[in-house]
């Protein structure tokens, strides 16, 4: 499904991401662990094709088709979905409103056609149920004003709304406690399924208890140095990142 | 050879009939230029009071004193009044275009982003009017309907004949002709304008529109505007529109004054979306307005709301003075610049009376090569006991070629008075963009999307069917600013 072939991509000119390779099948949960520095956000950024972060070799295929010569808008219709470590606070822009300009946006580029006000606002109503959001939070500015675990539950719902089948999530566990890990980690499992594959991205193994991965792997020096089956994020855990990056000690 | 002789007589009395239908339309025309017999032409020529003729002449010998304003923070080469034509009479329809296909496909393409129906875009774009075309007969119905409650709508040429004694009691009082450089030539040579006046005891139950008033289509450069609101009356006032409009006059020069007596409400909002000229801003028309609202009853309320995103410059401040006691003061603006675009914009609240409030809301969005000014006074007076205003400006920029300023000016002369300014200047960040263009929302909607919710605030000021078409035009002013 996702095919990433010998990746290599600089920021200001200075490699970060130094020939990563990775596959993803359908429906997979694949976890990738880090240390700091080691190319984590790049990797999630170089996939939403963010400005400033510049592929110099390698290739990203997403059902077969290349994603790297798309802008972040295309790639977005063609199902990747980044849910960032910092979501953006747009004042004055209710969440009705950009949820519907998004997935409008998404639909318009497949050709699809747009839905009506009464129609979103069913589909919304019924992702917010599933979800256990409350509408409340619907009428509310974009992340303005939202703790830290709203705004990673609002990426959810987008998330919800759009139907992704490629699932970044950088750093979700970021600034969250324990009880909104495990709200946010719900949302995320309520949202697998088989045509849905999820890249996560975290620092720490303690998400990996909520949302359990197929494959983890190890992220160190802009490149994929061990791979592993959930076991290997527990072994991590245990023994730190120095025994797989020696340079990174 | 008989038949020749009778067809050459013909082509003789074709070309005859055919000069003098010229001289016919000459007559129609002011000689270009400025001088007494221009304002007596016009005012002959609207058939006006001998009063109103001696008030425009007043006005013109007034404004021969004076010097054009170089205050504002806005550059254009120096106007040549005396080239250029007082008055015109209304376009003929053969003047006009015959149908749409005569119109500029990049307009037509603007109504259409706009989702202005097909009839209502031939009345902007001034096709000739056919006797199927209803909006007259709307009009017509509308204006039954005003009359019953004894509500005056007409143009204020026409209110100079109707009912002189109002126009002369309330014209100029508030902008005097001695106000400001523009505001005396407008005197001097105003070629039309609305009047409104609402009686004693009634709320207005329609939102009036220039739009909707028959034989408003051909306004001109020096529109004047009166609205008188009775006491414990209601009106609320929706002026210009967002499609774009195009005019052969550069300069236009506009007076608009408001009076509210006891208890009585004016809501006056406006679209402006004048031609902006080109990139560089060539042709584009020069907006100079004064716009003032006396409050001058007890618990009278004035509001102004204004989207400003046309005109190649504009330089207006709607303002407020806040004589009766506990009168109110509203302005909500939202000023868009784009390309060579220059806006010098604001607003004066002038508190006279006691417990007398003042709110300012203005947004000003640039981009491009652009300059956006906000320039406010809120003055607060001896007797204002316990006047209140609050101010915010808040400035967004697009791109690091515009720039935004703001210069309020405040003076107290009154203890108990408060006033409260807060100022903010952002930018459109990077993170903003991506996140929106992650979503699946492509750049200029993500532009237009961002730039609607910082002026949020304001729009929903907007009657309802106006904030709906201001928000796709805030959209569609800012085409081409990013990437």
């Amino acid at each position: 499904m996702l095919e990433i072939k010998d990746l290599h991509a600089a920021v200001d000119g200075k490699e970060i991401l130094t020939g990563l390779t990775l596959s993803i099948g359908p429906g997979e949960i694949h976890a990738i662990m880090g240390p700091n520095g080691s190319g984590k956000s790049t990797l999630s950024y170089v996939l939403a094709g963010r400005d400033g972060y510049e592929v110099t070799g390698g290739e990203v295929l997403l059902h077969g088709e290349s994603l790297l010569e798309m802008t972040p808008e295309e790639r977005a219709a063609a199902g990747v979905f980044l849910a960032l470590q910092y979501p953006v606070e747009i004042p004055g822009v209710t969440n009705m409103s950009f949820l519907k300009h998004a997935l409008n946006g998404v639909r318009v580029q497949r050709g699809e056609e747009e839905l009506d006000a009464a129609a979103f606002l069913k589909l919304v109503r019924e992702k917010t149920k599933t979800l256990g959001i409350s509408d409340d939070m619907l009428k509310r500015a974009v992340n303005v004003g939202f703790s830290g675990g709203e705004k990673k539950r609002n990426e959810i719902l987008q998330m919800s709304v759009l139907e992704p089948s490629l699932a970044v999530l950088d750093e979700t566990d970021s600034g969250l406690d324990i009880d909104a890990l495990k709200v946010v980690a719900e949302g995320v499992n309520a949202l697998r399924g088989p045509a849905r594959s999820m890249l996560v991205i975290t620092h720490y193994q303690r998400l990996l208890d909520y949302i359990v991965p197929d494959f983890v792997h190890v992220l160190a020096g802009g490149r994929i140095v061990e791979s592993g089956d959930k076991n290997l994020a527990k072994e991590l855990e245990a023994k730190g990142y120095a025994e797989f990056v020696p340079e990174a000690a | 050879m008989a038949i020749d002789i009778q067809t050459i007589d013909q082509v003789e009395d074709v070309g005859r009939y055919k000069y003098g239908f010229e001289t016919e339309i000459e007559m129609e025309t002011a000689p270009k230029g400025l001088d007494e017999s221009t304002v007596r032409f016009i005012s002959a020529k609207k058939n006006e009071p001998e009063w109103m003729l001696e008030w425009r002449l007043k006005a013109y010998r007034y404004w021969l004193t004076m010097e054009e304003p170089t205050w504002a923070k806005v550059d254009y080469p120096k106007i040549d009044f005396q080239d250029s034509y007082y008055y015109a009479a209304p376009k003929s329809d053969a003047d006009r275009p015959e149908s749409l296909d005569d119109v500029d496909p990049k307009l037509l393409e603007t109504y259409k982003k706009l989702g202005i129906p097909l009839e209502e875009q031939k009345v902007l774009a001034g096709v000739a009017v056919d006797a199927v075309f209803d909006s007259v007969s709307v009009a017509t119905t509308y204006k039954a309907q005003l009359e019953e409650q004894g509500i005056i709508f007409c143009a204020i040429s026409e209110a100079l004949q109707k009912c002189p004694e109002i126009v002369q009691q309330y014209i100029g009082s508030i902008v005097p002709f001695t106000d400001n450089f523009y505001a005396a030539l407008n005197a001097a040579v105003f070629s039309d304008g609305s009047f409104v006046y609402i009686p004693k005891g009634v709320r207005c139950p329609l939102e009036l529109s220039t739009y909707f008033r028959i034989n408003a289509r051909e306004t001109g450069q020096f529109e004047r505007t009166l609205i008188v609101v009775e006491d414990d009356s209601y009106v609320s006032y929706l002026e210009g529109c967002t499609a774009p409009q195009r005019d052969e006059h550069q300069l236009h020069a506009a007076v608009v004054e408001l009076v509210a007596l006891d208890n009585a409400e004016i809501k006056y909002s406006t679209v402006q979306n004048w031609y902006p000229g080109d990139e560089n801003g060539k042709g584009g028309i020069y907006n100079f307005v004064t716009k003032r609202g006396a409050c001058r009853g007890v618990n009278s309320k004035i509001s102004w709301t204004q989207v400003e995103t046309g005109s190649a410059i504009t330089w207006k401040y709607p303002s407020c003075i806040l004589q009766g006691d506990n009168s109110v003061g509203e302005f909500y603006s939202v000023a868009i610049t784009n390309n060579a675009q220059q806006a010098d914009t604001g607003t004066k609240m002038i508190h006279l009376g006691k417990n007398t409030t003042s709110r300012i809301i203005a947004k000003g969005i640039s981009a491009g090569r652009s300059q956006s000014t906000y320039r406010g006074l809120v003055r607060m007076g001896p007797k204002a006991d316990n006047a209140r205003n609050y101010t915010q400006c808040d400035s967004l920029l697009i791109g690091d070629k515009c720039g935004a300023h703001t210069v309020p000016y405040i003076e107290d002369k009154n203890r108990t008075a408060q006033v409260e300014h807060e100022a903010t200047t952002s930018k459109i960040s990077d993170d903003q963009l991506f996140y929106c263009r992650q979503r699946g929302i492509g750049e200029e909607d993500a532009v237009a999307l961002i730039v609607n919710g910082f002026c949020r605030d304001v729009l929903q000021e907007l009657p309802m069917e106006f904030a709906l078409e201001a928000q796709q035009l805030v959209g569609i002013s800012l085409e081409g600013s990013v990437g």
